[in-house]
């Protein structure tokens, strides 16, 4: 890690930094060495929040890994062996762990798999509407004046359309299948990335440091990629969680409505609805996907509440008031320390 | 007040006039709707006639007129699947579309304030940390499966309430609660926190000094001041309920409202029906907001309506 490509970089950031310089001890460390360590012990320090990054980990290398992983393949079927129960309850074996359903497939393998879509379609539409969003409101927050009004004036219409019919309708027109599910998510998504950088961009838009960059000469896309967007990596990192959370839950819907992923194509969303028909018969094919869905989704969420309220400077002044009145022990160990 | 009204109506109409370009450009430029709603054995008469009737055979821009006309006139044509005017159909599905969403969002100011408050009173008490915990994972749990769950347990299992279809009041309970706990679980966190600061404030302090009684601190003045963030919240939750999430609910419940027509629809590849449902909810949606946008003035006054 070479510090002088680092450095310059960093000192724009400095601004909204996640530490506020509290440790003047620690200063001759590296920059980047300092911060990896910071957001360690930040991480360690909210332990919902760990075990969510922690699982969010784990399921990425399962979707990275999937086809060595996972036990069976995905979409072969068993008519011999359908509709067999997990392994601790009669009749379960071994070789399907989480059983398998109506055609014989096998249960655990399908979620396995399952993961690749879901990571894909909330990593894609999180691109794609968060890629275009950004532009937008950098181009709406720095150009102002008509351009400006015209973007925001879009964004309010868009905001006010009914999002999830509209949705339906391109599906039921263009057809549903992976890709236009990312596209179809990101138009209803993107709206909500041009409204935060654009408020951000319209309140440091006339600081000392931009301006005197502009008059230094830099070119206004120079202003934005190296001044601005800086500013913007810690909110943007909050919302492109939260979104991320969203868009799972979205394409499982999507999905379990008939109008997301396809088979043979694997989704939780769609081994749920599949697994409806069985439902009383063999409740694993509900439970298990649904539960995947239901975890993969509180882990992106408690690493976003550990996001915002780690790199909001407001946030974590609250969050140290409250512990210090909240138990006298933690009290006296932080008033030593200094606020963290 | 008046000139904010009729600015507000304004961008109401922009914003139905969009929805309706957007339904043309999809239906009748990206997407054929000869061949989506055709049979594929229809013969190249059959086409030519289905495209006479719908006025496929004429100019993209008179189609449009026309199309634009037909909007205004809220007349759509005749649907497909049931061969009578989806109007028609609308009117009689939308009572139980309105009756869900708002007994859903009801329930789920009734549950979550409460709830907020008592969190925010002891901020990382034990209760706030349960109460924060289960929002987490109320708002984790995708709202199709929490219906799927509810039937299960309690039609099923417990045999306490019907599993689907409408009737009495026992049908709502369960679409109602499976819709309602999203918008609960999101109401919970926006009270907890906007009560949390307000109990910061110097005001607050004033008060308990001056030695009145913590629930009137808490429940009126407190209350008072949190209460613009909580309500645009819980005027978003109503709005995002009838712009789409219904369609799920509706699905898992067989909920005959709009959203459960609009599935059908789609499934009978009945693009008329579909173009009015899309229609109808947006307009609800532009009236949903304008309505609360005249609340809020009238609970805050510090809320100035611009026409800007």
């Amino acid at each position: 890690m070479s510090q002088d490509v680092d450095l310059p970089a960093a000192s724009t950031v400095e601004p909204v930094k996640v530490e506020p310089a509290a440790d003047g001890l620690r200063a001759e460390a590296p920059l980047a060495e300092r911060r990896a360590e910071s957001i360690w012990s930040e991480l360690l320090a909210d332990i919902p929040g760990l075990l969510g990054a922690v699982f969010l980990a784990a399921l990425v290398i399962v979707a990275l890994f999937a086809p060595w992983i996972a036990p069976h393949d995905p979409a072969a079927q068993n008519i011999i062996l359908r509709l067999r129960p997990p392994v601790w309850m009669d009749g379960g074996s071994w070789a399907h762990i989480l059983g398998t359903d109506h055609l014989g497939r096998d249960v655990l393998s399908r979620i396995l798999h399952g993961s690749r879509i879901s990571l894909l379609v909330g990593l894609g539409t999180v691109a794609l509407a968060g890629g275009f969003g950004v532009l937008i409101g950098l181009i709406a927050g720095y150009a102002g004046g008509r351009t400006d009004a015209f973007i925001v004036a879009v964004v309010d219409i868009q905001i006010a359309f009914p999002g999830l019919l509209l949705a339906l309708m391109i599906l039921a027109v263009v057809g549903p299948s992976t890709m236009t599910v990312i596209v179809v998510l990101a138009l209803n998504g993107w709206m909500v990335y041009t409204r935060i950088t654009r408020s951000i961009v319209l309140g440091l838009r006339h600081t000392a440091y931009v301006e005197a960059a502009e008059m230094v000469g830099c070119r206004p896309g120079r202003v934005l990629w190296r001044h601005l967007l800086p500013n913007l990596a810690s909110p943007l990192l909050t919302l492109a969680t939260l979104e991320f959370a969203r868009i799972v839950l979205a394409e499982a819907a999507l999905s379990f409505l008939g109008l997301g992923v396809q088979p043979p194509a694997t989704s939780w969303g769609l081994d749920v609805a599949q697994g409806k028909d069985y439902m009383f018969r063999a409740w694993w094919l509900v439970t298990f996907p649904g539960i995947a869905i239901a975890l993969t989704v509180l882990a992106i969420n408690l690493v976003a509440s550990w996001s915002r309220v780690t790199s909001d400077p407001l946030e974590r002044e609250k969050r140290f008031a409250r512990r210090i009145i909240g138990s006298p022990g933690l009290r006296a160990r932080m008033l030593a320390k200094g606020p963290s | 007040m008046s000139r904010f009204v009729v600015h507000r109506l304004w961008q109401g109409v922009i914003v139905v006039f969009c929805v309706v370009v957007v339904v043309f450009v999809l239906t009748r430029l990206i997407g054929d709707p000869v061949r989506v709603m055709l049979p594929l054995e229809a013969t190249a008469d059959q086409r030519a006639l289905f495209e006479a009737q719908l006025g496929l055979d004429r100019p993209i821009w008179e189609q449009f007129l026309v199309f634009v006309g037909d909007a205004v006139a809220l007349d759509f044509g005749d649907s497909l699947w049931q061969r009578r005017p989806a109007m028609e159909i609308i009117a009689e599905r939308l009572p139980a579309t309105l009756i869900l969403t708002f007994s859903a969002i009801g329930l789920a100011v009734v549950v979550a304030v409460p709830l907020g408050i008592l969190a925010a009173l002891k901020p990382e008490g034990l209760f706030d940390r349960v109460v924060v915990l289960v929002s987490l994972i109320g708002l984790s749990v995708p709202q199709f499966w929490l219906g799927l769950l509810f039937i299960v347990l309690f039609a099923v299992q417990l045999g306490w309430l019907p599993t689907s279809g409408r009737g009495g009041v026992e049908h709502v309970i369960l679409p109602a609660l499976t819709l309602a706990i999203p918008a609960m679980t999101r109401i919970i966190m926006v009270v907890r926190s906007t009560m949390m600061d307000e109990l910061n404030r110097q005001y607050v302090k004033t008060l308990r000094a001056k030695g009145l009684l913590e629930w009137q601190v808490v429940g009126v003045h407190a209350l008072r001041n949190a209460a613009v963030p909580v309500l645009t919240l819980c005027g978003w939750e109503l709005i995002r309920a009838l712009s789409g999430y219904t369609v799920v609910v509706e699905t898992v419940f067989a909920w005959p409202g709009l959203g459960l027509t609009a599935i059908q629809a789609i499934e009978r590849q009945d693009l008329i029906l579909l173009q009015a449902i899309v229609f109808v909810t947006a307009i609800i949606v532009v009236a949903v907001n304008l309505i609360l946008d005249i609340v809020y003035k009238a609970i805050d006054p510090r809320i100035e309506l611009k026409a800007a």
